[in-house]
């Protein structure tokens, strides 16, 4: 069928699947957006190129679905660029398009031209600079594929405004030809059964689960293996929510602020069953000292991670669903016993016992633990939460008991202020029937605050729950505890007043100073069915404990000792 | 120990720079690269030398497949390879040195591809020892300039 370049492109974003895109135009996406203006694909004005990215991750990550932002050449590109290299941190399947000078100008520093596939090509996946518009099938076909496919991430199809205007004959590729690209997805048999026979005999496992289990959507089998053979699990943040923490044998999360038993678990552990987790520094401490006494599985999808920072004894590449299966099945045929990890599972609840995740309580002042607590109890823990980058994220991974995979939405790569906001609006979009709240940090929640118009426009009822600390606090807690005190550009109590700006943009806006107040702010928030910011004044200098000192031995903790 | 990493890519714009660049951002040095078209001319091979005890080989190779536009990659064994590299070398010469130039390149099998007054030009084929071998010999004599094309290599027999 004869299209424009343009219309060839929203063709194929249809033929995609793709239902809802973020983005805003310029110059040369205009034919771009003139083909998408009588589309039936929903399009998103955002206020800042930045949101359109993050609120493609966010979409991406709570639906499972590519996420699709578009921005302009030049500056909307590079605007795009921290949004991309959080997608690609994270493996979050995303697809990028940018309009670019037109294809004679490429290369003089045409008016608003950026080499954007050379700026972005140590944070993508893959890239296409389009410079034959016969190719725009092929390429928009292949970007999908790629990005959802193997290890996701972002693609990014930067697109000459010559390539739009240009007619060609629109025939969607059956299939795709990538001769380079074939991820295994299947784990080998013979390391399936050694896998096997390594867990059945260990008497101290420990399942270290990861974000692979998210997008492989391996929740169910990672429950059936834990429970088969009694290991507890943990998890890292980008896998909060694979195991539920209701759960006897949940650790909750491990690492530089997880929990003192699961890094007391981790350490003592005699076998780690890593599932598409990545050993990240964040997790490990100190390299030398962790899970040293334990023999190491690690499946993961990506064989570049695999012993990449830890010596892996048995490693699976494969995708954590069909290898799971495959292992479970295995496990089965050597009759597992149940009662071999108990006497393991007692000294974990001893451990429970001694080294409890709490926090002091005060008569009045908000503990900024307490506001998460309260989102969970009222949610009756069934939000999407999405987070901001500091304590607050912390706090939120720590104090929320996560039961279900992409229910949990967080910057844990990059770890970028400003992620969590257009997130929401992302997650919301893609899952609106679900509640969605983005606890955040007042500095995090400055970084894309301009988005309250995008969520007023239209109509996107995501919640923001301002930990309000009047500090970049995490930042600060590291200068408490390591740097004399000495504050040096972290307090940012010059702020607008939350509730009173939230109310300008024609959203909700409540400022709640008191801690019997929380609950009902977060109950009327959800019952206005508008989008809504709530200002919690929470207790300034609180710090998020325990905590593993940089490069140190993730024993070595500081605070959550009873 | 050197590894000499045989790379088969598709031979696309920008290619290249996406493997130069994976290896700077993930710190892995090169030490050199040649790159060519094969007999396929949809497929390139890039011959890349590393060096192993700077960086795990493994990584590079794994990081290196996850490329798109990689095809495949041969950590080539020095025993089944044959491996060679060309150079041109300007070395200074006047009457009363060039006989000696000649009898070391007669050694050393090297053609002399340019004489002129004060200088010659050698041209070399050969393992980067053998190259460096010469290159060590011509030293008293002054060389002004060399220009090395980076190692290339084959695996012996039908594979
Ligand atoms: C874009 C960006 N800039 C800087 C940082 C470094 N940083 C990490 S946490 C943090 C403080 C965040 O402050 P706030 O959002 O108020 O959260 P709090 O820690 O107070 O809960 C900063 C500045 C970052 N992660 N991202
Ligand atoms: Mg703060």
């Amino acid at each position: 069928m004869l299209l424009k370049g343009s219309e060839a492109i929203v063709r194929a974003l249809a033929d995609e699947g793709v239902r809802d895109i973020f983005g805003l135009p310029g110059g040369v996406v205009i034919p771009l957006y003139d083909a998408l203006y009588e589309s039936k694909i929903n399009h998103y004005l955002v206020r800042h190129e930045q949101a359109a990215a993050h609120a493609a991750d966010g979409y991406a990550r709570a639906t499972g679905r590519t996420g699709v932002c578009i921005a302009t050449s030049g500056p909307g590109a590079t605007n795009l660029v921290t949004g991309i290299a959080n997608a690609y941190m994270d493996s979050t399947p995303m697809v990028a398009i940018t309009g670019q000078v037109r294809s004679g100008l490429i290369g003089t520093d045409g008016f608003q031209e950026a080499d954007i596939t050379g700026i972005t090509q140590p944070i993508v996946k893959h890239s296409y600079l389009i410079k034959d518009p016969n190719d725009i099938p092929r390429i928009f076909r292949e970007a999908f594929y790629i990005a959802a496919s193997g290890r996701p991430g972002p693609v990014v199809i930067d697109i000459p405004v010559d390539m739009q205007l240009a007619e060609i004959d629109y025939q969607r590729p059956e299939r795709v030809n990538l001769p380079g690209y074939k991820p295994t997805l299947k784990g080998n048999r013979k390391q399936v059964k050694a896998a096997a026979k390594l867990i059945v005999a260990a008497e101290r496992p420990v399942i270290y689960a990861g974000g692979g289990v998210v997008s492989s959507g391996a929740e169910k089998e990672l429950r059936q293996l834990a429970k088969l053979v009694q290991a507890p699990v943990t998890t890292t943040l980008m896998g909060l929510g694979t195991f539920p923490e209701t759960d006897r044998l949940s650790l909750g999360m491990l690492g530089m602020h997880g929990t003192g038993y699961a890094n007391y678990a981790v350490t003592h552990s005699d076998l780690l069953v890593a599932v598409g987790a990545r050993f990240d520094d964040r997790v490990t401490g100190k390299l030398a000292t962790f899970a040293r006494e334990a023999k190491k599985i690690h499946i993961d999808l990506d064989p570049a991670e695999i012993s990449k920072n830890v010596a892996i004894d048995v490693p699976i590449v494969g995708d954590a669903r069909n290898v799971l299966r495959d292992l479970i099945a295995e496990i089965k045929k050597l009759k597992p016993s149940k009662q071999r990890t108990r006497p393991w599972l007692k000294q974990i609840d001893d451990w429970k016992q001694s080294h409890p995740l709490t926090y002091k309580e005060l008569k009045r002042d908000i503990m900024p633990q307490f506001v998460v607590e309260e989102i969970y109890r009222v949610t009756r823990g069934k939000a999407v939460i999405v987070t901001e980058v500091g304590q607050n994220q912390m706090w939120a991974a720590l104090f929320y008991q996560h039961t279900k995979g992409r229910n949990f939405i967080s910057s844990g790569g990059l770890v970028t202020m400003g992620f969590g906001f257009p997130a929401s609006i992302g997650a919301k979009v893609g899952r609106p029937r679900d509640i969605v709240i983005d606890i955040a940090g007042d500095g995090s929640f400055q970084m894309n605050i301009q988005e309250l118009a995008t969520a007023v426009n239209y109509e996107i009822p995501v919640i923001v729950a301002i930990l309000n600390n009047g500090y970049l606090g995490m930042v600060r807690q590291w200068q408490e505890l390591f740097w004399n005190k000495r504050y040096s550009e972290t307090c940012i109590d010059c702020q607008p007043d939350f509730a009173r700006l939230a109310e300008a943009y024609g959203a909700l806006g409540i400022t709640v100073t008191d801690k019997k107040d929380v609950a009902e702010a977060l109950e009327t928030a959800i019952a206005a069915k508008r989008p809504a910011v709530l200002d919690f004044r929470v207790r300034r200098e609180e710090n998020v404990f325990p905590m593993v000192p940089a490069g140190k031995s993730i024993t070595e903790m500081i605070g959550g000792q009873k | 120990m050197k590894h000499t990493l045989s790379v088969l890519v598709e031979n696309k714009p920008g290619v290249l720079s996406r493997v130069a660049g994976l290896f700077s951002r993930r710190g892995f040095n090169i030490d050199s690269l040649a790159v060519g078209v094969t007999e396929n001319p949809d497929v390139s091979r890039m011959t890349i030398t590393v060096d192993g005890k700077e960086h795990p080989i493994e990584q590079v190779t794994k990081q290196l497949h996850k490329l798109i536009n990689v095809i495949k990659i041969t950590d080539l064994d020095p025993v089944n390879t044959v491996a060679r590299e060309l150079a041109l070398i300007k070395v200074k010469s006047d009457a009363g040195s060039r006989g000696e130039i000649m009898q070391i390149a007669e050694i050393f099998r090297a053609n002399i591809l340019d004489v002129a007054r004060n200088t010659m030009v050698l041209e070399i084929t050969g393992t980067t020892e053998k190259i460096d071998a010469l290159l060590q010999l011509l030293a008293p004599q002054g060389v002004v300039e060399i220009v090395r094309t980076g190692r290339i290599a084959i695996e012996r027999g039908a594979k």
